[in-house]
């Protein structure tokens, strides 16, 4: 079997993947996508599709905002089976010292041009009917938006191989470096660089990057519209993010633009089976009833589970592995992979072409220390 | 004779013997059940609680499977046509 | 001991195992018992159902009618949804007969109001759905067409035709294999006599269905011909696929889509055992003996189990020689147009699935079975068109009210407590 050239072979077709291919293509880069027997079968399948600007961090700021803007300049060319929906977030303070939270999250949005709002008990609760009674209040970020994800991958791939991408679904990749791909069927593709975006199963294929599974369950009930208008978070997501070794679950409902909601969040480390975990499925539904009692009523219909690629300091790695010139990681997205899909695929098209990026480049870099020891207050 | 049932269904009367489900309920009323997402009407399909084509709202609990629940005195079931 | 099932095959378990003495259950998601075989008045009319519904009331067997089992959070441990609440069921031994539903062929026209399946449209009937002086079209393929056209033929429903996809050569074959099964002669001689007045069409499949919002006549191929019937309902279903989803939940193992069994109707988990139409459809018959030999397996009686073997093997024979009669012709796979809607709780049309190849990724990209029937319509219907598999089980295997998948749900509520 010929091995065929190209100049930048990308493992991973799920939202980075694409994202990463149509940005290469666009730049005139050949262009191959290898991946299993489904695009966009990862993350990508069992995520949110939130797409949100957070705070967490300056650089994760700086990526976020940069990549939503990304998306709302794409929104126009989205089909409609991406489901592109502005519908915004909101913030969710449960009490005094969450709502002091939003008021800094209000400067420090603010301060950067993001359009924002803060919300009293009052707003909050014609913003939101089905809220339960007596919230602090909240911040709402009108940009933000939701998607349906596989339908973006895909989107995002069609129109890479418009530019002339080609997609290589089969065989699991069992081998990459020094400019080849090896599959499981002994096949190879050689190319002039290769991007591991294979999100969880990234450390499989370039052994010592610092990403962990983080398994994540989420609920989605029938049709109920108007039930929700915005995707909800509670303040208190960010305590759960944050946490490095435990379990936890968080407040998180997002509105289909079907009238269906999708509930979430949970969050565990020592968890590699993809079953459901009774225990925390309740403790993540439990707490979504607090925020929201008529929840309980709602007919849920699937219940499912994924892996997010994490890293220790929350944020992704973009760009060169010092170990192989030939080898770039787009990958360690956490939760915000959909969010972050498309300022990945610019910062990584850069690096390949040495191309000066839009925004700060090096807290993502593979190679960078310290931070990654020691998590981000 | 076994006394007969009145339910509303969409607001108007109808009236049927112990032992019917909301489905046929609905069925006599000339009601379909639920529209679907492309906006057609619907009605049961598999008659044994598995299709959900025959959803309803029964007393205010919307996605009622009305094929696997019998018709109660009083009750108010609406579709979402 | 846990029944999951309270058709022939469940009552018929419950009640043998309940002879060991040991403490025996009975759930069944449907507020009445008898499944659907047994649905409605038949479950006193008929003799067979009388006679076994006697044995159940004498015996021991705790009936749990409406509990609707949706998960297994630990082994010997389910979760069951009820009319007001939630249920849990701790089980030694569990068996499983869960049943069969009608497999369902999308044609065009296919999800109009008053297309239903055969079975279906017989239990709405029993469930006050007036029939008298209505004109029905039945149609699709296997034994069931006949039971439904004879019930429906009783109470003054017009049975226009029954459209049977099998040709006659086919279904003569079957007739004669019939002499090798005794039993099955006088009741198929009733059935003939009983609707010796209705048109039976062989190698005869709906080609549409017409109405404007709802059903006003069906086009019916038959043999190579094209034939418009006016009609109220066209009750059509295309023979049974097993009702397997709890089984895999818990752990079974299945072969060419059935639950595998050994002889004492055993499953591939040691206190797992399953009968009647997910181990193989196989009718009423086979499941109860199927029923009894998992009882008396499960209550430890297996020596006892050994005397039903021979009535097993000849009505297996049976049920091969019924699957063979009635399987589907390959003419079906094109009665579904592209624009079609194959996956009814999504509206995902033949056109938006057959770019995929597979199931996954036709659901992630279309969505086709990501919807409350969770696949049931729509899986056996791409399974037949475009050879997929569908995915493995989660729970909860069917959909319920989201305060079930919480811990605090789950208390024993009034008379209803768990545990066996």
């Amino acid at each position: 079997m010929n091995a065929a050239t190209y100049d930048v072979l990308i493992v991973g077709a799920g939202i980075v993947g694409a994202a990463c291919a149509l940005e290469c293509a666009r730049r005139k880069l050949r262009v191959a996508v290898v991946d299993l027997s489904t695009i966009g079968g990862g993350a990508t399948a069992a995520g949110m599709g939130h797409i949100v600007v957070m705070d967490d961090s300056d650089p994760q700021f700086a990526l976020t905002r940069y990549s939503q803007q990304l998306w709302r300049e794409l929104r126009a060319e989205l089909p409609d089976e991406v489901e592109y929906v502005e519908c915004g977030s909101i913030w969710v303070a449960a009490d005094d010292e969450e709502f002091r939270e939003v008021h800094r999250k209000q400067a420090y949005y603010t301060e950067r041009g993001v359009p924002v709002e803060v919300l009293s008990s009052g707003d909050l609760e014609k913003a939101e009917p089905n809220l339960r009674k007596g919230l602090a209040g909240g911040l709402l970020v009108p940009e933000d938006g939701v998607l349906y994800p596989p339908c973006a991958a895909r989107f995002l791939l069609e129109k890479a191989q418009e530019r002339g991408a080609t997609i290589h679904l089969g065989p699991p990749v069992v081998d990459i470096g020094k400019g080849r791909i090896r599959r499981a069927d002994g096949s190879e593709l050689d190319g002039g660089a290769i991007v591991n975006a294979a999100g969880a199963w990234s450390p499989e294929l370039t052994p010592g990057i610092k990403v962990r599974k983080r398994k994540g369950h989420l609920v989605i009930t029938d049709r109920y519209p108007g039930f929700v208008h915005h995707q909800l978070v509670e303040l208190g997501y960010l305590k759960s993010a944050h946490s490095v070794s435990s379990d936890s679950v968080a407040f998180n409902v997002q509105p289909r633009r079907t009238g269906q909601l999708l509930i979430g969040s949970s969050r565990q480390y020592e968890a590699d089976h993809t079953e459901v975990d009774h225990g925390i499925l309740a403790r993540m539904l439990e707490r979504a009833q607090q925020y929201m009692p008529a929840l309980a009523e709602t007919s849920a219909i699937r219940v499912w589970t994924g892996f997010r690629a994490a890293t220790p300091d929350k944020l992704p790695l973009i760009g060169p592995w010092a170990e192989d010139s030939t080898v770039f990681l787009a990958t360690g997205h956490e939760g915000l992979g959909i969010t972050t899909s498309l300022a990945t695929a610019r910062l990584l098209t850069d690096h390949l072409l040495g191309a000066t990026s839009a925004i700060a480049r090096e807290p993502y870099l593979p190679s960078r220390t310290g931070s990654m020891e020691h998590a981000h207050a | 004779m076994p006394e007969q049932i009145a339910v509303t269904v969409n607001g108007s009367l109808v009236v049927v013997a112990p032992g019917t489900s909301v489905a046929a309920a609905m069925m006599r009323a000339g009601a379909s059940c639920r529209t679907s997402v492309r906006g057609e009407p619907r009605g049961p399909l598999c008659g044994m609680g598995i299709c959900f084509e025959c959803r309803a709202e029964i007393d205010g609990i919307l996605h009622s499977r009305s094929c696997q629940i019998l018709c109660v005195a009083g009750m108010n079931i609406k579709t979402d046509a | 001991m846990l029944v999951v099932g309270g058709g022939p095959a469940g009552i018929a378990a419950a009640v043998s195992a309940a002879q060991s003495g040991k403490r025996v259950a009975i759930a069944d998601d449907n507020p009445a018992l008898g499944g659907q075989i047994w649905r409605g008045e038949t479950i006193h009319s008929d003799p067979s159902a009388r006679a076994w519904i006697s044995q159940l009331r004498e015996s021991s067997v705790e009936l749990f009618p409406g509990a609707r089992i949706f998960d297994q959070p630990a082994p010997g441990v389910l979760n069951a949804e009820t009319m007001d609440g939630s249920m849990v069921f701790e089980y030694g031994k569990l068996i499983l007969a869960t049943g069969a539903r009608e497999r369902f062929l999308p044609f065009p026209g296919w999800t109009l109001p008053n297309v239903m399946g055969a079975g279906a449209l017989q239990a709405l009937a029993k469930a006050g759905l007036p029939i008298q002086g209505k004109r029905v079209v039945v149609a699709g393929t296997g034994p069931l067409l006949l039971a439904v056209a004879s019930y429906l033929n009783q109470r003054g429903a017009i049975v226009v035709a029954i459209c049977e996809q099998a040709s006659l050569a086919t279904l003569g074959a079957f007739g004669l294999r019939l002499f090798e099964h005794p039993g099955k002669i006088a009741q198929a001689w009733g059935l003939h006599r009983e609707l010796a007045r209705v048109r039976l069409l062989t190698s005869a499949w709906p080609m549409a269905a017409v109405g404007n919002q709802i059903l006003e006549s069906v086009v019916m191929s038959v043999k190579g011909t094209q034939q418009r019937i006016s009609c109220d309902y066209l009750a059509c279903g295309f023979h049974l696929v097993p009702n397997t989803e709890l089984a895999a939940l818990v752990g079974c193992r299945l072969e060419g889509g059935f639950v595998q069994v050994d002889e004492l109707q055993t499953t591939s988990v040691p206190n797992i055992f399953c009968a009647g139409e997910p181990a193989g459809i196989g009718g009423v018959d086979l499941a109860l003996v199927e029923g009894q030999i998992a009882g008396l397996a499960a209550s430890g009686h297996g020596a006892a189990a050994e005397k039903l073997r021979r009535q097993r093997a000849k009505l297996q024979s049976f049920a091969r020689s019924l699957e063979k009669t009635f399987q589907l012709r390959p003419e079906l796979k094109r009665l579904a147009a592209p624009e079609t809607i194959v996956c009814r709780c999504e509206d995902v049309t033949l056109s938006q699935l057959q770019p995929h190849g597979s199931w996954r990724a036709a659901k992630l990209q279309s969505r086709c079975g990501m919807g409350p029937c969770q696949g049931r319509i729509c899986g056996p219907a791409t399974q037949f068109l475009l050879g997929w598999t569908p995915d493995s089980v989660r729970p909860p295997v069917l959909p319920v009210k989201l305060r079930n998948l919480t811990s605090e749900s789950h208390q024993p509520k009034g008379e209803l407590t768990s545990v066996m």
